[in-house]
């Protein structure tokens, strides 16, 4: 669960990485850019064998961790056949590290939307609208993505699903070091500030993509 | 501190047996001195309702002085009550007020059954302990103590481990009943120790193949445990005990 859980952190510093290109039409960067720099890293992304076959990894990395986490709470579920009149709650832990089976529930039907909206258009059906930068043709997920976050209720359901993120990230971060056996206080302490900070860093990235889009605060005009 | 004498009301499980349905019974308690253990409490309870010709509310309790890990009540949603790092029979009644309603439940984990009222069966902590919770390689004759140098962070850590008096609340309060924590401080407190070392790797498989077949869930550091516990064992154990588990995993001859 950790491990599985560690692969998909370093695959979300890729993505939001990748996806912040959108940003460089912000006025501060180049307003000409018109998602030509996003378009590029996505055609790099869709077009390069290995990153074509660390694609399949990162499939079976997210089939294993939702089977894991799946199969995990339905044991932990079953081993108090009879619960408390009167709860603990929240005075011996956080709510989100109580509800990572529930979390990663919603993260997993964003996943099933998010697919859905963006990686089966581009790499399956390619019906999408075409770029073509210094003679070499490719999708134009830039409109793809504008065209997306033009309709508010996919705003919200994608802010919904950063949301989930966020809090499982908040938990998931720090435990899955612990898992693997970190116990070095100092290592830990140092490790639980790091991913409340990646967490924060992330998802805000991942929350202004939609909201930018949708403000038009970077646009294909 | 200010004494004050209190009427509360009780709402505490009843279950005549293991097998039987259980449900809460409701008592009016008057004139409680707050100065009272909350064990004293439940005493004073019980003679009235021996005197009355009812049944007794059965309770597990021994030493009476927090070290011996035998009274076990989860009070108003906590192990042990409201006070941190404090057994229910260090609980006084100066931590509730006149008019109160206290609830008072067993521990509840698959691995915990209930015996009858408040008692429950922990005699799975005992077979974790039996599958590799001591050392059986020869130590040789009791010699000096400054003879085998430790080092005082290892000898710390060993000691704040051992401090565990296994009374459960740990799993009583992890959502899943898993008793991570207790294994881990005997684990712990064992394989610190240059006597430990040599079983280090079979005692952490041994142990917790044993709290799996008790029925007991798995960790996923939600901290309820570490929150909870009368002896303030630290959940920096659990990672310790991954680690050797991952290492024994890899490395053992078996």
């Amino acid at each position: 669960m950790g491990l599985t859980g560690l692969f998909l952190i370093t695959f979300l510093v890729i993505h939001v990485g990748l996806n912040a290109c959108i940003f460089y039409d912000l006025p501060i960067f180049d307003p000409n850019d018109n998602g030509a720099m996003f378009n590029k890293a996505s055609h790099f992304m869709g077009s390069t064998m290995v990153m074509r076959l660390l694609e399949i990894v990162l499939f079976a990395g997210f089939i294993l961790h939702i089977i894991q986490g799946w199969s995990l709470e339905l044991q932990n579920r079953q081993k108090r056949k009879q619960g408390y009149q009167v709860n603990l709650g929240n005075r011996g832990s956080k709510w989100y590290s109580r509800s990572m089976g529930i979390l990663g529930t919603l993260i997993f039907l964003f996943l099933v939307l998010h697919i859905s909206d963006f990686w089966i258009p581009s790499r399956i059906t390619h019906n999408l609208p075409q770029a073509q930068y210094h003679g070499v043709e490719m999708h134009d997920m830039f409109i793809k993505m504008y065209n997306s976050f033009q309709n508010p209720v996919v705003v919200v359901l994608y802010l919904l699903g950063v949301l989930a993120l966020a809090y499982h990230l908040f938990h998931g971060f720090h435990s899955a070091f612990r898992t693997m056996g970190v116990h070095n206080r100092k290592y830990l302490a140092m490790l639980k500030s790091l991913g409340y900070g990646f967490t924060i860093v992330v998802c805000v990235l991942f929350a202004l993509m939609p909201i930018a889009m949708f403000l038009n605060w970077v646009s294909p005009l | 501190m200010e004494h004050y004498n209190m009427n509360l009301t009780l709402k505490v499980w009843r279950q005549p047996n293991k097998n039987s349905e259980g449900r809460f019974e409701t008592f009016d308690v008057k004139d409680i001195s707050s100065e009272m253990s909350f064990l004293e409490m439940f005493d004073v309870l019980n003679e009235r309702l021996i005197s009355e010709g009812n049944d007794p509310i059965a309770f597990d309790h021994d030493c009476r002085e927090g070290i011996c890990g035998a009274c076990s009540m989860h009070i108003n949603g906590r192990p042990h009550g409201p006070w941190h790092a404090t057994t229910t029979c260090q609980l006084h009644m100066r931590a509730f007020k006149d008019g109160d309603t206290i609830v008072v439940e067993p521990w509840r984990a698959n691995g915990f059954p209930v015996i009858k009222d408040l008692v429950t069966d922990r005699t799975s902590f005992d077979r974790i302990i039996q599958a590799g919770g001591y050392i059986s390689v020869n130590t040789g004759n009791a010699v000096d103590g400054n003879a085998l140098p430790i080092e005082k962070d290892k000898a710390d850590a060993s000691f704040a481990a051992a401090a565990c008096i296994g009374c459960g609340a740990c799993v009583a309060a992890c959502k899943n009943a898993s008793a991570s924590l207790f294994v881990s401080a005997k684990v712990a407190h064992l394989a610190l120790l240059p006597q430990g070392e040599p079983e280090r790797k079979n005692r952490v498989l041994s142990m917790i193949a044993q709290m799996d077949n008790e029925g007991f869930g798995s960790c996923t550091f939600t901290g309820a445990c570490e929150a909870v516990c009368p002896k303030e064992i630290s959940v920096t154990n659990i990672s310790r005990m991954h680690k050797d588990y991952l290492w024994a995993g890899l490395s053992t001859e078996k």
